[in-house]
């Protein structure tokens, strides 16, 4: 055992200077250059895509932020929580009602008419975002408190239980939702800059939480409560953190979504929605920003390649109607293979770095590299 | 004043007492022993100084502040650290993510302040990695300070417990069978460590332990507990002699 004075604390400062690691000169250039690559794609894509290209790369950028935000509270914070639906529904109807033009309005809700004050206002796409988002986040507080003192399997039932409500709830105040006849000709304020831009600053917004000593506190939640708690880690004060910030970013994902679509329903916001997204952190990997990426991207792709088997088919010697729902058959199969073969996903834990790129990686942890 | 100050705390599950009117009172920069037989109610003592469990009776007083049922972490923010029996390291972190996780309670910087990497929250972090490599150095671990905790061999994760549990600048450390699985000569480093640690990190410990040369080689007072009772108190001399714990551990003799 290696002897060696430890001074007070006042001459770590100094020591810690020593300890310093050196930033890799090449990360912040290589990332700025994917970015400006990124950009110029987008530039790139509004003007030469079809609409139909140009509508799945939206889908892939809202992913993204939704697996994230997802992957935040069930892979990162080790809190397995199935409500992300119910947060999205919160965030989309919201966000719709405050940037749906009044005349708009006037003809959704034909049956019922829209209480009072909501009738006239109409904000900007941004402003209306943010607001989802807010009144999503305030949700994931009321629920939080309650529901994160549960572990593992209530947990999960818990917010799946909560979903469900906040889709039902919806359904029924139709002088504010319109009930079961959704919400159509929302503006269609998405586009590549919108929903990149949100995958972007998701991005960057989870990997540094996760790269602070607050992520930190997050995985030693996940790898054992007990001793994270004798550690000093507030379990609930972190939990709440994960959870409030992932509702918040569903949400806000949620608005995104309602403006692509330009239609919502309640219908739009069941366990499928939940699953869906579920499926691109498993697929992707528990605690792996990369592999999020990564998988929003496949199964959104996959999505619209499956759209074959949905259609009829002539095999030759049979011929078989269409079967809607088959993709989803095949995402669960899918599902089921990952977490029965390779349970750690396409990533794992493991994130690309810049350091693990260029292998000039050494063996300490990269804080704040960039994926 | 002492440090710490444990008044008949008790503690009940359901119907089975497993521990009773326990007292103790632990003054700054003492080494107190706690020993007995197998489920004599040593953990449980460690669970409620560190409000793992809530005591059904009694007050526990550290730094002259009641403590009596606070939260894990709260207790710990006020100056109690602990090791676990059974290791409980964070297996999938790094030794040196391990011991960082341990400074966050001295965090100032909010969450966006993390986020934005603020020049506040900078200056932390750079404090608590230097912190927590000069911590590893100090318990001879900085080689592995890369390494995933769980994949370090048994002696070190033990070190890296207590690394780790220094690292949230305790004034109170409970040792729960730190040379739990060591061999004499691994025993023995470990004495030395621990005397090396108290004097450096200015500390008060509480042991328990079952390997009677640890125990009786540093400990300047032992409590012995039986089926939640004190049942001796004393130097490990006094403690050596005493009839009950010779019972305890070894059984009575009955005439036949």
């Amino acid at each position: 055992m290696r002897r060696q004075g430890l001074k007070p604390p006042g001459a770590f400062v100094r020591l810690s200077e020593a300890y310093r690691q050196q930033p890799s000169r090449w990360g912040p250039l290589l990332t700025t250059v994917i970015i400006l690559c990124l950009v110029s794609f987008i530039h790139w894509a509004g003007g030469h895509l079809n609409p139909y290209q140009v509508r799945i790369l939206n889908l892939i950028g809202i992913n993204i932020g939704l697996g994230l935000s997802l992957n935040l509270i069930n892979g990162f914070t080790g809190q397995f929580c199935l409500g992300h639906a119910g947060f999205m529904a919160v965030g989309a109807y919201t966000a719709t009602l405050l940037m749906m033009p009044p005349a708009v309005k006037q003809m959704n809700f034909f049956m019922v008419p829209l209480v009072a004050p909501l009738r006239q206002v109409e904000l900007p796409f941004l402003a209306a975002l943010l607001l989802g988002g807010l009144l999503s986040a305030l949700m994931g507080v009321f629920i939080g408190a309650p529901v994160l003192r549960l572990r593992g399997d209530y947990l999960a039932i818990a917010t799946l239980g909560f979903s469900e409500i906040i889709r039902i709830v919806i359904t029924n105040i139709r002088s504010v939702t319109n009930g079961a006849l959704g919400l159509k000709g929302i503006p269609a304020y998405t586009d590549l800059w919108w929903s990149w831009g949100f995958a972007l600053l998701t991005l960057v917004v989870v990997s540094r939480l996760i790269h602070s000593s607050y992520g930190l506190a997050f995985k030693a939640i996940r790898e054992d409560e007990i001793a994270a708690e004798a550690m000093g880690v507030g379990l609930f004060r972190h939990k709440m953190l994960a959870f409030t910030l992932g509702a918040f970013i569903a949400g806000v994902g949620g608005g995104f979504l309602a403006s692509l679509l330009t239609t919502i329903d309640p219908n739009m916001f069941r366990f499928t929605l939940t699953f869906e997204i579920l499926l691109i952190v498993v697929l992707g990997g528990m605690g792996s920003i990369t592999g999020t990426v990564i998988a929003a991207t496949i199964v959104t792709v996959l999505k619209e390649v499956l759209r074959g088997v949905e259609a009829p088919m002539d095999l030759g010697f049979v011929s078989l109607p269409g079967i809607p729902g088959m993709r989803m058959v095949i995402f669960s199969l899918l599902l089921i293979v990952v977490v029965l073969f390779y349970r750690e996903g396409i990533m794992g834990r493991r994130e690309l770095s810049w350091g693990r790129v260029l292998g000039t990686r050494d063996k300490t942890p990269d804080r704040g590299a960039d994926t | 004043m002492s440090l710490l100050h444990l008044q008949g705390v008790g503690k009940k599950f359901n119907g089975l007492t497993a521990v009773s009117d326990f007292n103790l009172s632990m003054e700054s920069g003492e080494l107190v022993g706690l020993i007995g037989p197998n489920g004599a109610g040593k953990t449980t003592v460690f669970n409620l100084i560190t409000g793992v469990h809530k005591p059904t009776e009694g007050r526990i007083v550290f730094k002259g502040e009641d403590i009596t049922g606070l939260r894990p972490d709260l207790i710990t923010r006020r100056g109690i650290a602990r090791t676990f029996q059974n290791i409980r390291l964070f297996s999938k972190l790094t030794a040196l993510e391990n011991v960082l996780v341990a400074n966050h309670l001295r965090l100032r910087s909010s969450p966006v302040e993390a986020v934005i990497r603020l020049g506040r929250y900078r200056s932390e972090e750079r404090e608590m990695i230097g912190y927590s490599r000069s911590l590893l150095e100090a318990v001879g671990l900085a080689h592995v300070a890369g390494e995933q905790a769980g994949s370090l061999p048994y002696g070190q994760q033990r070190r890296l417990e207590i690394a780790r549990a220094l690292a949230t600048r305790p004034s109170l450390l409970l040792l729960d069978e730190p040379a739990a699985g060591m061999n004499p000569v691994e025993a023995q480093e470990l004495m030395d460590f621990i005397r090396q640690i108290r004097q450096e990190f200015d500390l008060t410990i509480l042991l328990i332990e079952h390997h009677m040369r640890v125990v009786m080689g540093i400990c300047e007072r032992i409590l012995v507990l039986d089926y939640g009772v004190t049942i001796a108190q004393g130097s490990p001399a006094d403690i050596q002699k005493d009839q009950n714990v010779i019972s305890a551990y070894l059984g009575v003799e009955t005439d036949a």
